[in-house]
């Protein structure tokens, strides 16, 4: 606001975009795309830490009932008495753990940061379709997460029905016990899915308008196509959530009585609305991790990736199924048999697309010139876990297993093996994989290598028993095993679990320490530190406002041309080198006027 | 802001693959509809079930309702349509005003100016009938939480169980004033939308057979808001 651009009021005049701008414009109230990402990196994994903490005292319950937590004593009486976490609070925890993490950490994670700091730079637009818009979606999804974190500030503290919020338990506050704190959940959800509908139409606007020349539909990365499938998922997913919490807000608030069956309402709707996103939102939490690993474990693996139509088509299938299977979550709601058997074939056919997608891994890596630098090392993790993730989803997806494990520990250990095993391991290897472009800097390779490490096995002692703690029968959201006598023998397992879940949140630290110090006193990067052929690399470290404005790169070839014989001396061939057989792509005319 | 309209100029449109070959307002505005369909389709599905899942007896709709105020106010919207369609040709052919013979006389008919104007004042129109549509409603009885204790309805409905729907009030008024409301709040949105499109670049004349963008999109918007309403008409108020 302060400042004053050159006086240039040509339109198309070159390079306006070195204009200096105040630090407000350029780093708060932003309308680039990368910054925006950025943002949305810093804001997310704050709330990662958030969620880790209150998993930490959830750990701390469950292994040691009724011990007092150490540091319990900053907590005040309504949540902690004597240092022991009290039942209210215990399932408040729950509830917000599952809350942050799915809509505040990893959904963000992925989409927030990587559709918004991806999209524009590997299709080589100079930002998003409805910049404006864009920065709109970021400040909505900060305040949907004050609004969710100020549930804790309430005197009767935050939601109390689990993160799926089942009515009546949420509908009705003599039930939960907990008034403001069940309406702000609501509130909150309605403002993030208004936040992830104006960040997914501005996705998907971009990806159809907005591709550099040459840059066509199957030369785009898998990590774009994946975006874009998960942005369709969001924003015909969300507004559905959003209706549904807007009945539940209601319901509490101007007395309706929608999930309430007392007044003719239906509990069971609730669940049909709730999992019917819920679905596709599982989707929207791994689709992008799969396509980010799809690129890196090319690009690992020095091989283009194995059957990149097939890898396409894939995701759209999983996309396609993922609408049909919500019902899956319910086989013991009392919903119809006949449904459920309906629903367990759906659920299985998913395990074809996703096989299909493990396979192309593996064949990528086969006899591939591999390099194991840490986002490789991560996305070979991910490959690993979310297979084993995918495998015991399997068990529960078959109605007659389901019931007895329904609702236990064996799903937890489910969820975890795909959220953190597959999204997060995700997460680890595209954070230091695009740290470059953002900050111009390198994460450290030796730190980010002990934190993978670490964190491999102690992620793996942490969810691993919880199988068997399942099996066992341990109901999820319980707050002290020990009260029933035949959980009483698991209990040295659950401490077991604890102490490797204070392992693995202390092992974080090591992450958070290297991402901060390396934004100082990283290595400064050159430009295309990992031999990658993406659009984005042609840029300099960190890209300019604007990206190649006023120009457009022209895009000659897919993005995993990797020992390709074309290339001479180097492994790889970025998209945007011509080669002497190559034609320059021919721009379409834009539409213009109303048309 | 000097320098972000001037970014702004130089994003896209530049040179591009060939995408939707619509321009991204307007495909934004498609796919931010069909999130808005999902929307409705939350509220409307809920009612549905909720409504034929009922043992008892659902209200007759025209025993709670005003129905004929409410036919009346579905044909302002439908006009309000009409009068977007006349806005968007006439900014199309770039006219201020159509000359047009009728009955041996030559009337004139309105530019975007006037069209849009009588587009808002429709818009504007039809929530004002709505909101006095629910202040009666509530005055008569019906609230979200159903027939109000000691009203004139719920004596009506303790008298004729089945043409009211004793049973089913709590319902009735959940799922009318839930759909209602938020089709009402679509509806101000565009109202608002078009005022502000009317201040800033209708008056000042920035639109122009070559660039006449703004108009097309929130006409979409206008267009999807009206039909949602007829669907809803249809469903709660006739049958």
């Amino acid at each position: 606001m302060t400042s004053v651009a050159p006086a240039k009021p040509d339109a198309h005049g070159g390079g306006a975009h070195h204009a200096p701008m105040s630090f407000w414009q350029k780093y708060i109230f932003s309308t680039d795309h990368k910054i925006i990402g950025i943002q949305f990196l810093f804001v997310s994994l704050f709330f990662l830490l958030l969620g880790g903490l209150l998993a930490m005292q959830i750990r701390w319950q469950v292994g040691f009932p009724g011990k007092p937590m150490p540091g319990g004593g900053i907590l005040p009486e309504s949540m902690v008495v004597n240092g022991v976490i009290l039942p209210e609070y215990y399932i408040q925890l729950v509830t917000m753990h599952g809350t942050f993490m799915v809509f505040f950490a990893i959904m963000p994670l992925l989409v927030g940061v990587y559709a918004n700091f991806l999209i524009p730079l590997k299709l080589g637009a100079h930002d998003m379709a409805f910049p404006r818009i864009n920065m709109w979606s970021f400040w909505l999804a900060l305040l949907a997460g004050l609004i969710m974190l100020a549930g804790f500030f309430v005197p009767e503290g935050t939601s109390r029905a689990g993160w799926t919020m089942y009515a009546p338990l949420s509908a009705r506050p003599d039930l939960s016990g907990a008034t403001v704190g069940q309406m702000l959940w609501c509130v909150s959800i309605v403002v993030l899915g208004l936040s992830s509908v104006m960040g997914s139409v501005n996705y998907i606007t971009t990806i159809i308008n907005h591709r550099a020349p040459g840059m066509t539909w199957f030369r785009m990365p898998l990590s774009v196509w994946a975006l874009f499938v998960t942005a369709i998922l969001a924003v015909l997913a969300l507004p559905v959530l959003q209706g549904a919490a807007i009945m539940l807000l209601f319901d509490q608030t101007i007395g309706t009585h929608f999930f309430d069956p007392v007044a003719g309402g239906q509990a069971l709707l609730w669940q049909h609305l709730f999992w019917f996103f819920g679905h596709p939102e599982v989707y929207i939490l791994i689709l992008p991790a799969m396509g980010m690993v799809s690129d890196i474990i090319a690009n690992g693996s020095r091989k283009p990736i194995f059957g990149y139509h097939s890898m396409v088509f894939a995701i759209i299938g999983i996309a396609f199924l993922g609408w049909l299977v919500w019902g899956h979550h319910m086989f013991m709601s009392g919903m119809n048999p006949t449904l459920g058997s309906t629903f367990m074939v759906s659920t299985l056919l998913i395990a074809v697309p996703s096989a299909i997608k493990v396979f192309n891994w593996m064949g990528t890596m086969w006899r591939g010139n591999l390099r194991f630098h840490v986002p490789m090392l991560n996305a070979v993790a991910f490959v690993s876990m979310f297979t084993i993730g995918g495998l015991s989803g399997i068990f529960m997806a078959a109605t007659p297993v389901d019931i007895p494990i329904h609702d236990t520990y064996f799903i937890v250990a489910h969820l975890h093996y795909v959220l953190f095993g597959g999204s997060l391991f995700a997460l680890f290897a595209a954070i230091p994989f695009w740290y470059p472009k953002m900050f111009g800097r390198m994460m450290d390779e030796r730190l980010g290598k002990i934190h993978f490490w670490l964190t491999f096995v102690t992620y793996n002692l942490v969810f691993f028993p919880m199988h068997m703690i399942g099996m066992g029968g341990q109901m999820r959201r319980l707050y002290d095993p020990t009260i029933y006598d035949f959980l009483k023998p698991q209990q040295p397992l659950n401490e077991f679990i604890t102490i490797s879940a204070f392992a693995l949140f202390a092992v974080q630290l090591i992450f958070a320490f290297n991402f901060l110090w390396s934004l100082k006193k990283g290595k400064k990067a050159p430009q295309n530190p990992w031999d990658d052929n993406g659009l984005e690399w042609s840029l300099p470290n960190p890209a300019p406002h604007g990206n190649w404005a006023p120009q457009t790169p022209n895009v000659y070839r897919g993005p995993y041309e990797f020992s390709s014989p074309e290339a001479g001396d180097a492994d790889f061939l970025p998209q945007t080198k011509k080669l002497p057989t190559d034609r320059d792509p021919v721009p379409a005319p834009l539409p213009t006027g109303g048309h | 802001m000097q320098t972000s309209t001037m970014i702004d100029a130089m994003r896209p449109p530049s040179p591009a693959e060939p995408g939707a070959g619509v321009y991204s307002n307007k495909l934004g505005m498609w796919v931010f509809l069909a999130s808005d369909v999902m929307f409705f389709t939350a509220l409307i599905g809920s009612y549905i079930i909720l409504r034929f899942g009922m043992t008892d007896a659902w209200a007759a709709p025209g025993a709670v309702l005003n129905v004929p105020l409410t036919g009346i106010n579905t044909f302002l919207l439908i006009c309000s349509s009409v009068s977007m369609v006349k806005a968007y040709a006439a900014i199309a052919d770039g006219k201020k005003y159509f000359l047009r013979p009728v009955l041996g006389k030559t009337l004139r008919d309105g530019g975007l100016k006037f069209w849009l104007l009588v587009t808002i004042l429709c818009g504007a129109a039809f929530v004002g009938v709505q909101v006095y549509e629910y202040i009666k409603l509530v005055e008569h009885g019906f609230t979200p939480a159903g027939y109000r204790e000691g009203s004139q309805l719920a004596e009506h409905a303790l008298a004729d169980p089945i043409k009211y729907g004793a049973q089913t009030g709590a319902m009735f008024g959940s799922t009318f004033f839930t759909m209602t409301g938020f089709h009402g709040f679509h509806v101000t949105c565009g109202v608002i939308a078009m005022s502000y499109l009317y201040v800033t670049k209708v008056l000042p004349e920035k639109y122009s057979p070559q660039d006449y963008r703004g108009i097309e999109t929130i006409g979409l918007y206008w267009h999807f808001v009206d039909l949602v309403w007829i669907i809803l008409f249809t469903i709660v108020y006739l049958i």
